[in-house]
């Protein structure tokens, strides 16, 4: 494939880093083993000797594994928000973004199932889900959606990734073994840049973003579902499909704003990653804030307007500084003042600050999805009435911490390998910007 | 089933038989019950012998560990366990002013299920309606409702609502997702954390959902309303453990419910008693219906009697109220 000007650089500055491995990264990639070995034993341990070996017991059935499903499946619509809406609205300044979103996508779509696999108990019997499936029951309609979402992510990846698997194929300057320049052209598909093969690619991209946007929306709302089809105070709320959607939109924007900080850095990607992408992304990212912040307002407001005795039990939890006071604080405020008030400030919008403010808000994000989770559970109908400390209040164990800070290392490991074998901005996209 | 009454009061002969029979090794849960005298750990030899009359009329010795496996009848098959017992609609009566925490109900069906002692299928709850009440014994079972959102969200169909009201559990298809534990807002279910104690001989046994034996691991469990003694024609353990007839079981078709001492219309005694299922408002429609605790032949405070420190801790927050606003 020919290559204009714009195309030749970049693939002249990407090529150190998917042509080899540095020594940094090789000591990267060793340090994000560890917590994955430490995860994989507790993974053992759990297997081995049940569930007990976690904070789990039988009123608060579910704990960090179904925070952190949320978590990841949140932050997959990174790609959904590029790929779908700003695809569509054909919005030029997402080309050099692309890649890193899609790859969130892809590769927190594979972590975050992951985590539901955890909370069952029987993994042997997993089949069962096929064999006697049951349509009526939310989880199997997130089987269905999470795994067709899966499917359509990664196909977007790919497709949006064919180009520039074809300059790989065909770039002789690379350096790359014969069994990789192998992979690209198997993968590559014989594409050439024909205009046929250009137009069928661009119908299929555009079908692809018209589908993932609903396709998103409800992977996360059958997700809500899950909590919001049984009869539990702060779950069974009308509001929640749309909540969780914006929620996930929101921290989507926020890894994207930190993934795209650290390329930035760590590759020297400032030619291409500029200020004006962490800006434009801010501004995505306070308005979600302001959406969220409404959204979390209303659905606490009217809970305690009304104060049913149920409802009002975990709500006087949630309030309660002695119990998930401190957190459901730092959630609000960090998760929803914090990124609008830097985005807002012009002083205060500038790519250091925004990354700090996606940082604080993303892990506010988390924070919330625990505190969905557990006050709820805390709090049953009948009054526990139990002398076991663990089963009246949840505690995470360390299998369940070291589960999750793996699933993190893991989430890393993955990106770092996408972007040794790719280029983590599209290489062949500067070449339709010459042409619009 | 052509002639409800006879059946009904096969039922009740069955249930006096048992007594009549209580030294019999092949008769009753409730045997083991009164053989093992108060001692409600779960364990296998205890070297602790026991004379009993075998059904030949000999006397024979065996330790006590061993009575409470032989009245366990054997489980349908897990096919047979999804049909309901033909023509019956199972309904239990639960009288909380008969109530006084004697926990009976508990410790026989941790026998008759092979529940260790901090699993309990059947719990006792201290309730306590408003400021101005007074705290009551409340007895909680499965309440096998009509409407059971347990049931609603399982993925496999492993929990299941029968024709003749049971709600049940197949073990060996539960992926053990928690979901219905979740959904059940009256705190039913529970979850085998860790491989369950059991005996080679209770393992070894063919798996029913009717008998819910073996246990096994990472998969849930609830009060069934021990389906393998109804098609006996019996009744549940805990109607039979009760010393004080709390317990009503029944057949609604019929429209009676006996605790094995009385047998009583079920329509009437709800008419009469004001009769009523708990948070009736959540649509659920249980099966099991509370007559309400009026005029209580125990104190509250005689539930406490003897009870360990760790039972009595269960219930502070109800008994003293302002040592929780501390």
């Amino acid at each position: 494939m020919n290559l204009n000007q714009q195309q030749s650089e970049a693939l002249k500055k990407f090529a150190p880093q998917i042509e080899s491995f540095s020594r940094p990264a090789l000591v990267w990639v060793y340090l994000l083993l560890i917590p994955m070995g430490l995860a994989a034993y507790a993974l053992y341990r759990q297997v081995v000797d049940g569930h007990i070996v976690t904070g789990m017991r039988d009123h608060v059935v579910w704990g960090l594994y179904i925070a952190n499903f949320i978590f990841f499946i949140g932050i997959s619509y990174a790609g959904a928000i590029i790929s779908g809406f700003l695809h569509l609205l054909k919005v030029e300044w997402r080309k050099p973004i692309i890649r890193i979103a899609e790859l969130i996508t892809v590769i927190a779509t594979i972590i975050g199932p992951v985590y539901i696999l955890l909370c069952v108990g029987r993994l042997d019997r997993l089949h069962h889900l096929v064999i006697y499936g049951r349509l009526q029951s939310p989880i199997t309609w997130d089987v269905l959606a999470i795994t067709t979402y899966l499917f359509g992510g990664l196909l977007f990846l790919y497709l949006a990734t064919i180009k520039d698997l074809a300059i790989y194929r065909d770039a002789t300057e690379l350096k790359l073994s014969g069994w990789r320049r192998r992979i690209y052209k198997a993968l590559a598909l014989d594409y050439q840049g024909s205009p046929e093969q250009n137009k069928s690619l661009a119908i299929s991209m555009n079908l692809l973003s018209i589908m993932i946007i609903p396709l998103a929306i409800i992977v996360h709302s059958v997700l809500s579902w899950i909590f919001g089809m049984t009869l539990r105070p702060g779950w069974h709320s009308t509001i929640f499909g749309p909540y969780f959607v914006l929620a996930a939109i929101y921290s989507g924007t926020g890894v994207l704003i930190i993934t795209m900080w650290i390329f930035r850095k760590v590759y020297n990607l400032y030619d291409y990653l500029l200020d004006k992408h962490f800006i434009y992304l801010g501004y995505i990212m306070m308005v979600m804030a302001g959406a969220y912040g409404y959204f979390t307002f209303s659905e606490y407001l009217t809970d305690w307007y009304t104060s049913t005795r149920w409802d009002s039990e975990v709500i006087s939890k949630l309030f309660d500084l002695n119990q998930f006071g401190g957190l459901f604080l730092f959630a609000n405020v960090a998760g929803i003042i914090l990124p609008i008030a830097i985005v807002a400030i012009p002083y205060f919008r500038k790519p250091g600050l925004i990354t700090i403010a996606a940082a604080f808000m993303v892990l506010a994000l988390w924070v919330k999805r625990y505190l969905i989770i557990v006050p709820t559970l805390e709090s049953p109908l009948f009054p526990i009435q139990d002398s076991r400390l663990e089963y009246i209040h949840y505690s995470p164990t360390w299998v369940e911490w070291a589960l999750t800070v793996g699933g993190v290392a893991t989430f890393l490991l993955l990106f770092t390998l996408a972007s040794k074998f790719m280029t983590i901005v599209s290489v062949s996209e500067f070449e339709s910007e010459k042409h619009v | 089933m052509d002639q409800p009454e006879n059946v009904n009061q096969g039922t009740r002969r069955n249930f006096l038989s048992q007594l009549g029979a209580l030294g019999a090794v092949a008769a009753c849960g409730s045997a083991a019950c009164s053989c093992s005298s108060g001692s409600n750990h779960e364990q296998y030899e205890t070297g602790n012998k026991v004379k009993l009359l075998s059904p030949d009329g000999e006397m024979v010795e065996i330790d006590e560990s061993h009575l409470r496996h032989v009245h366990k009848t054997v489980g349908v098959s897990r096919e047979a366990a999804r049909q309901g017992i033909p023509g019956k609609k199972f309904v239990m009566v639960i009288d909380l002013a008969k109530c006084k925490n004697a926990r009976k109900c508990v410790s026989a069906c941790q026998k008759m299920h092979h529940l260790p002692e901090d699993k309990e299928w059947v719990s006792i709850r201290l309730m306590k309606d408003s400021e101005k009440g007074s705290p009551y014994w409340f007895p909680k079972t499965c309440f096998h409702c009509d409407n059971p959102p347990c049931a609603k969200v399982c993925p496999v169909d492993a929990t299941y609502k029968r024709s003749d009201g049971l709600v049940m559990i197949d073990n060996e298809r539960c992926i053990g997702c928690k979901f219905c534990m979740a959904a059940c807002p009256y705190s039913t279910r529970v979850f085998n954390w860790d491989e369950p104690v059991m005996s080679s001989e209770l393992a070894a046994l063919s798996y029913s959902p009717e008998t819910s034996l073996p246990r096994k691991i990472g998969t849930v469990e609830k009060c069934d309303f021990c389906p393998d003694m109804i098609r006996e024609g019996k009744l549940p353990d805990c109607v039979t453990a009760c010393p004080n007839g709390v317990f009503y079981f029944g057949d609604e078709n019929e429209d009676v419910v006996t605790n094995g001492d009385e047998t009583i219309r079920f329509s009437q005694i709800i008419a009469e008693r004001g009769g009523y299922r708990y948070a009736e408002d959540l649509g659920t429609k249980p099966r099991v219906y509370y007559l309400p605790p009026r005029d209580r032949i125990f104190p509250v405070e005689r539930g406490l009697d003897g009870k360990s420190e760790e039972l009595k801790e269960r219930y502070m927050d109800i008994l003293n109220p302002d040592k929780e606003e501390v």
